[in-house]
Order: structure tokens, then C-alpha cells, then sequence
């Protein structure tokens, strides 16, 4: 119904730019170097009179109107049922709702209720054909305003323009509220988690066992929420993983940037990044099932006893996830050094080896490190890599052949299967999630200065 | 005269066709190679640097064409020319710079103390600590401006304690007449000097690892006339110690600072001979149009 109005009103907009652009012409004499604006302006100044004014209308009735409906119908209903205690009466709205939906609903054989919900549907009728005739009318009635308004004094453009301007500034705060929501309700949460468990336990405390205790007489579900299992085996396997990617990145990026020919550059760079393209559940699966037996097999040779899911498989293989982070990144900041540094190293006498190392390296290290950095959160915040390959036990242990577990999983482990919202169990989640975000956002904060302050060295 | 002019332009042709007319021997004043002749004498009588026949590819782009001359001893030899004849190009194939670019091919003979500089046996970074170079635009390391003076001297091994290190940084910077200026800012970055100032460190970095000849390509070109008078100077004093080649679009520059002066038209060197008189009397056409401003 309301689609078909929506319709109607794009089709009655396209309409309105074409009379408004030749409304322009007209005016103009034909000349549009007498118009103040191109007459495609005019054009879409007619059209954002035509549809605009008309969507409001249409989203504000479309939020509205259930409201206003239930109220009126609520309050012709019989008496018995008005006066009924407000969470009764809600049952009530919400079974009419149903039944004007026309779903089953058991309960419903009053003959009262049948007849609010005919009326609701009647008002509801009425409702949108008011909204057809006020809808449309609105829309008419701003195309005459703007074509009574085209002249060739009008700025066209500059209104044109501002309203895309508001749009624009309207979509690029989409994603700053969403993020701003996203932190109230994680810290939200968390506040509630802290009133159960003492932040200093969380943070402190050595022990983790969020399995709480569903009746009195359980056993073995103690509750403990000490986070420092999970912060050292977050840390063990993201520093596994930085010992891998960092020397491997860097020398990486120092090969394509200074050694290979351009030829074999524009190759392997992109062949690079692919690994960085990899969703992280094929890493995964590679870390559980070829990686780790890999290295249980290789630590049975040695005579170790290493666990079936070990921190170090999950460390090498997001170790290798994120190469392309430190060599990409490091590889353009390497290259961004002026040419004219190497010019005048070579110049003097040094070598390749000379000129990277005391010319390049230390010219372009504030941009490395920065690309480490955010290496380093994005290890910190991986996931499915950990679930698969680094088990559930928190161990607090710096032995990468044992099992770990991360803050990460501990939030999958912890959200996963049906839950109570409100026990410390799940609550746990948020302040964990808190502590995730806390970190990485400092990390990306000062990686992202250190770039920037990088780049505007050489300008 | 006018008859060589027009003798040549029609040489200068037939050489842009690659012609494979033989050559004939060079004569004291014309040099005539595959019919295209270098107007005035491109030998020295004790040359520091000899080229002979250098040719320059960019891909299959020639950028130099058969150009022979001689660098004295301590002698300033000015190139000249328009813009993209090739001057850069030919500087940089004297410490072998080019190599650095990857389609870029030298032939033909370059020899610093009769030594060929492109043979197999020649280790480039030990050619480029003696014929050292200066760029047209100021490049200081992102480093202090003790270490960027440091720097050279440090990879070539020429010192050994730090307290000789401190001399030859000091003496560097004295003869690039920069000391006074910095001497209270010595852990400073490079970077934070002005201009001009950078252009003197840059010159006190290239002599701080001893070099017997020194390029400068356009050195005084990013700078203002107080600076560049400076700079003037110093290329005097260094003359007495070092051979200076020197790249300029400042024909009063050359005549300043040059004793001898080689005009570059499109990659062929048209004319080389003493300053005063390439300045005073051009024997040929085109460095007549280019010092008197009818080109370029
Ligand atoms: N790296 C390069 N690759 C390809 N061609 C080049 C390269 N460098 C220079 N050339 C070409 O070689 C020719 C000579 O260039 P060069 O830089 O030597 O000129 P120049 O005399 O120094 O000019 P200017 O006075 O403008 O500095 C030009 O035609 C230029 O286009
Ligand atoms: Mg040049």
C-alpha cells in the first residue's frame, strides 16, 4: 500500500524535474546563460519540493500510525477490558493486533474483540487513503511552489546543493552513531556485570570459570570471573603471531620495496594481500586440522608433550593471516621515502644494504611500527582462528604447546547457546568485549598518530 | 663560419639516423663523430676524467649521443644547455648513477685516472665515494646534522674514534662554509636548516668522504641569490682541492664559476672550450642562439 505511494511520489518527482527544468528554459527566454543555474538544477529544485515534503509526511505517518490506531481503538473498547491493569491490557492489544493480522490466535472468540479489530482494520483503511490524498496533495502543492518560484534570479544550485550537503552529512554520521550506540550498550552492560563482580576480581583475579551455579545445590559451577587467563593467552597467541608476521612482514616488504623489479612487485604484492582476503574460518580449519596435528606430531618426535589445540598453531597460522597488514603497509611507507634519500645515500658511496638500513629503515620506522600496531589489534580481536585451533581452557600458562584460550572465544563461548540476559555469565561477555575494545581502540589510536605523523614528515 | 654552421646542422641530421659513415680522426679545434662534430678542443692536458664515444639509452631512447670531452684536474667544467638535452643524464653517468634506473643503458668509454669506470672489475661504491654528487634539490637525511655529515665517513670506515669523527665533521662543515651557523645545533635534524643552508650540508656531506671529483647538478637552482652566492664561492675554494663538474641554467653561474663550459643540444655536445670564449665568442650556431637567449 504504502510502497505504491512511494512509488507514485518517485514517479510524480521525475515528473516534477522535467517541468521545472523547462519552466527554467522557459524563463530564461531559452537562453540559459540567463538562468542563475544550469536547468537541470531547476529541474531537481522542483523534485526535492515534489518528493520531499511528501516522504516526510509519509515517514511520519508510517511511524505514527500504529499508535494512534491501538489508542483509538483501546479507548472504545468495552470498559471491562479498558480498566484491565496495564500489562493485562497490553495482552489484550497484542492478541488484537494478532488477530487484525490474522493470525491464529486461541484466546479469541470475544465478540468484542472482533469487532475492535474490524474497527481497527476500518481505521486503518481510512488512515491510508488520508494519507494518499495528503501525500499527493503535499506533492502537488510543492511543485507549484517551486514553479511559481523559478526565475532566473533563483539560486537552484546552492539549495539544490545544500540539501545534498545534509544528506551527506546525514550518511557519514550513520556509522559514528552506530558506533557511539554500540559503546553505551557494551558499557552499559558492563556496569551491570560490575555490580555483581568487583572489577578488581575481573581484572585481577587469576581464576576463570564463568560457569554459574543454576539451582543452589550445584556443584562445581563456582562462578569465577578472573580475566588474567584470558588476557595471557590473548597475549601469548597474538605475540606468537607477531613473531611471525613482523620479521617476515618487514623483510617482505623490504624485498618488493627495494629488491624486486617491478615486474615481479606487481605481482607479488597483490598475490600478498590475497592472504589477507581469506575469510578467517579457511584459517581456521587450516590451523585445527593440518597445523596443529602438524605440530602435536612434530612435538611427539621431539619427546614434548603438546596439547591436540595449542596456542602455537593458532598463533602461527593468524601469524600468517596477517603478513599482508605489516608487509603492505610497511612496503608503502618504505616506498613513500623520497627517492631523492636513496639518490643520496647511493651517492655516497653506500651500498643497497647500507642505504636500507641507516637511510630507509629508520626514515620509515614510525610508519612501520604503526602498521605493527595495527597488526597487533587485529590479532588481539581475531576469532575464529582461536575457536578453532586454541581451545576452551584457560590456562594461565606462557607454554605455547598447551591450550589457551582468548578473550575472543571466551565471548563466542560465553554468547553461544541459550542464555539468561541477565546472569554474570553472560554478562561477562560485555565486560570482556569492553576490555577488547578499550585495547584495540588505544592501539588503533596511536597507530593511526604515528602514520599520520609519518606522513607528513617529508611535506 | 657560416659554412660550418650549415655543414653540421645537415650532419646533426644524418647522425640522428644513426648513419654508419665512417669516422674520422679528431682534429685539435672540430672532433667529428659519424659526421657530427663537437665545435672546440675536448681534450685536457691533464685530464682528472676522460669520455670518449657515450652513448645513452633510456629504453630505446637515446638521450646521449656519442659525446666525448675531457675533465681536467682541479678545474670547474660548466654543462649548458635546454632543458631535457640530456645534461642530468650525462653528469650521472659519471658516477654511474644511472645504474640506478632501470632502463637505463651507458656505452662507450668514461675513465677517472685512466681507469674505465664501467669495467667489469669496478666496484661502484667505491667509484661513487670518489666522484661524489650534489642534487639540485637540497636531500638531508631525516637525521641530525652531525649524523648526516657522520654518515659517509661512518660506512667507508675513514675513522675510527669518535673523537676523529667529530674533527672530520667540523672540518666538513667548515669548508662547506656551514659551521658557523650550525655549530650550536649539531643534534638538530638536517632538515630543520633553510634551504640554502641545507644545500651546505648537503655539499659538506659529499665532501666529508674525501671525493676527487664532485658533480653538482643544478645546486643553486631551489635557492635565493644570497645563498646561491655562497654556494658560488665555496665551489671556488673547493676547486683547489677537488674537480667540480656543475650542471646550470644560469648562464652568468657558469661564467662565474667555470673555467671551462660544454654546451648540450638534444643529447649531442655541441660545443666545449673555455668559458670566456665560449661566452665571449661562440664559434657555433646554436650555443650563439642559447647564450644570446634566442633559445631555450
Ligand atoms: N629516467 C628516465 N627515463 C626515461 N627517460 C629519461 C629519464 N631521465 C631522463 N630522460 C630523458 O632523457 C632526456 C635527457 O634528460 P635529462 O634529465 O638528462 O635532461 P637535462 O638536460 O638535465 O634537463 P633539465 O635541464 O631540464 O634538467 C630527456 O629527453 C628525458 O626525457
Ligand atoms: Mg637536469
Amino acid at each position: 500500500m504504502q510502497f505504491f505511494l512511494l512509488l507514485a511520489l518517485i514517479l510524480l518527482s521525475a515528473v516534477a524535474y522535467y517541468l521545472g527544468r523547462k519552466r527554467a528554459l522557459t524563463v530564461a527566454g531559452g537562453q540559459i546563460r540567463n538562468l542563475h543555474s544550469l536547468p537541470s538544477f531547476y529541474g531537481s529544485y522542483t523534485a526535492l519540493w515534489c518528493g520531499l515534503p511528501a516522504l516526510a509526511v509519509l515517514a511520519l505517518w508510517a511511524a505514527l500510525q500504529p499508535d494512534i490506531l491501538t489508542n483509538l481503538v483501546v479507548a472504545d473498547l468495552p470498559t471491562e477490558l479498558r480498566d484491565l491493569p496495564p500489562d493485562q491490557l497490553n495482552l489484550v492489544v497484542n492478541n488484537l493486533k494478532n488477530l487484525v493480522s490474522g493470525h491464529f490466535v486461541s484466546s479469541t472468540t470475544d465478540p468484542a474483540m472482533q469487532a475492535a479489530a474490524e474497527r481497527y482494520q476500518n481505521l486503518r483503511l481510512i488512515g491510508n487513503a488520508a494519507l494518499w490524498v495528503v501525500a499527493l496533495s503535499i506533492a502537488m502543492g510543492g511543485i507549484a511552489y517551486a514553479w511559481r518560484r523559478i526565475a532566473p534570479t533563483l539560486r537552484a544550485r546552492n539549495s539544490v546543493e545544500s540539501v545534498v550537503t545534509i544528506f551527506l552529512i546525514a550518511s557519514s554520521t550513520v556509522a559514528i552513531f552506530t558506533t557511539i550506540g554500540i559503546i553505551l550498550s557494551v558499557v552499559f552492560e558492563s556496569l551491570l556485570f560490575f555490580r555483581q563482580v568487583p572489577v578488581s576480581e575481573f581484572l585481577f583475579g587469576l581464576q576463570w570459570s564463568p560457569q554459574t551455579a543454576l539451582r543452589a545445590d550445584q556443584i562445581g559451577s563456582s562462578g569465577a570471573f578472573g580475566a588474567v587467563p584470558l588476557f595471557g593467552g590473548t597475549l601469548l597467541i597474538s605475540g606468537i603471531a607477531m613473531l611471525v608476521a613482523v620479521p617476515i612482514g618487514l623483510m617482505s616488504a623490504l624485498y618488493l620495496s627495494e629488491y624486486a623489479t617491478p615486474k615481479f612487485r606487481a605481482f607479488a604484492k597483490p598475490a600478498l594481500e590475497i592472504l589477507a582476503g581469506i575469510p578467517t574460518v579457511v584459517y581456521g580449519f587450516f590451523a585445527a586440522l593440518t597445523v596443529a596435528p602438524l605440530i602435536r606430531e612434530i612435538g611427539t618426535a621431539l619427546g614434548l608433550h603438546v596439547a591436540s589445540e595449542s596456542a602455537l598453531a593458532a598463533g602461527l597460522v593468524m601469524g600468517i593471516m596477517i603478513i599482508p597488514f605489516v608487509s603492505s603497509l610497511s612496503d608503502d611507507v618504505i616506498n613513500a621515502v623520497p627517492q631523492s634519500m636513496r639518490d643520496g645515500s647511493y651517492a655516497l658511496g653506500a651500498t643497497k644494504s647500507e642505504t636500507i638500513t641507516r637511510v630507509l629503515l629508520p626514515a620509515a620506522l614510525p610508519g612501520i611500527v604503526g602498521s605493527i600496531l595495527l597488526a597487533v589489534s587485529r590479532a588481539i580481536g581475531e576469532t575464529m582462528i582461536v575457536v578453532m585451533a586454541a581451545g576452551l581452557s584457560a590456562n594461565l600458562t606462557a607454554n605455547p604447546l598447551e591450550a589457551v584460550t582468548t578473550v575472543t572465544v571466551q565471548i563466542v563461548t560465553l554468547l553461544t547457546g541459550d542464555q539468561e540476559f541477565d546472569s554474570p555469565k553472560t554478562l561477562a561477555a560485555f565486560a570482556l568485549g569492553l576490555v577488547l575494545f578499550v585495547v584495540t581502540l588505544i592501539l588503533n589510536i596511536i597507530a593511526l598518530r604515528v602514520v599520520r605523523k609519518y606522513r607528513e614528515q617529508y611535506e | 663560419m657560416s659554412t660550418t654552421v650549415l655543414e653540421t646542422q645537415t650532419a646533426l641530421d644524418q647522425a640522428l639516423q644513426a648513419s654508419t659513415a665512417p669516422r674520422h680522426k679528431s682534429s685539435v679545434e672540430v672532433t667529428d663523430y659519424n659526421n657530427r662534430q663537437t665545435v672546440g678542443k675536448i681534450t685536457v692536458d691533464n685530464p682528472k676524467m676522460v669520455c670518449r664515444d657515450v652513448d645513452v639509452f633510456y629504453g630505446a631512447k637515446q638521450a646521449i649521443k656519442k659525446v666525448g670531452l675531457d675533465i681536467g684536474a682541479n678545474e670547474v667544467i660548466a654543462f649548458i644547455g635546454p632543458s631535457g638535452c640530456g645534461k642530468s643524464t650525462f653528469l650521472r653517468c659519471l658516477n654511474r648513477m644511472n645504474d640506478t634506473i632501470a632502463s637505463c643503458r651507458v656505452t662507450g668509454q668514461i675513465m677517472l685516472d685512466n681507469e674505465d669506470i664501467y669495467a667489469k672489475e669496478i666496484d661502484v661504491v667505491q667509484l661513487r665515494a670518489r666522484v661524489g654528487m650534489v642534487f639540485q634539490k637540497p636531500n638531508p637525511f631525516p637525521k641530525s646534522i652531525y649524523e648526516n655529515i657522520a654518515y659517509g665517513p661512518r660506512i667507508h670506515g675513514m675513522v675510527n674514534t669518535k673523537a676523529e669523527l667529530d674533527e672530520l665533521v667540523h672540518d666538513s662543515l667548515e669548508r662547506a662554509g656551514l659551521i658557523k651557523e650550525v655549530e650550536k645545533r649539531m643534534q638538530e635534524p638536517g632538515t630543520s636548516l633553510s634551504g640554502g643552508q641545507q644545500q651546505r650540508l648537503c655539499i659538506a656531506r659529499a665532501i666529508a668522504v674525501n671525493p676527487e671529483v664532485i658533480l653538482m647538478d643544478e645546486p643553486c637552482s631551489a635557492l635565493d641569490p644570497i645563498a646561491t652566492a655562497k654556494i658560488e664561492e665555496l665551489i671556488d675554494e673547493l676547486r683547489e682541492n677537488y674537480t667540480i663538474v656543475i650542471v646550470t641554467h644560469s648562464m652568468q653561474q657558469a661564467a662565474r664559476v667555470s673555467q671551462r663550459t660544454a654546451y648540450f643540444h638534444l643529447g649531442d655536445l655541441i660545443e666545449i672550450g673555455d668559458t670566456d670564449q665560449i661566452f665571449t665568442n661562440p664559434r657555433h650556431k646554436l650555443t650563439e642562439d642559447y647564450i644570446t637567449g634566442r633559445f631555450g
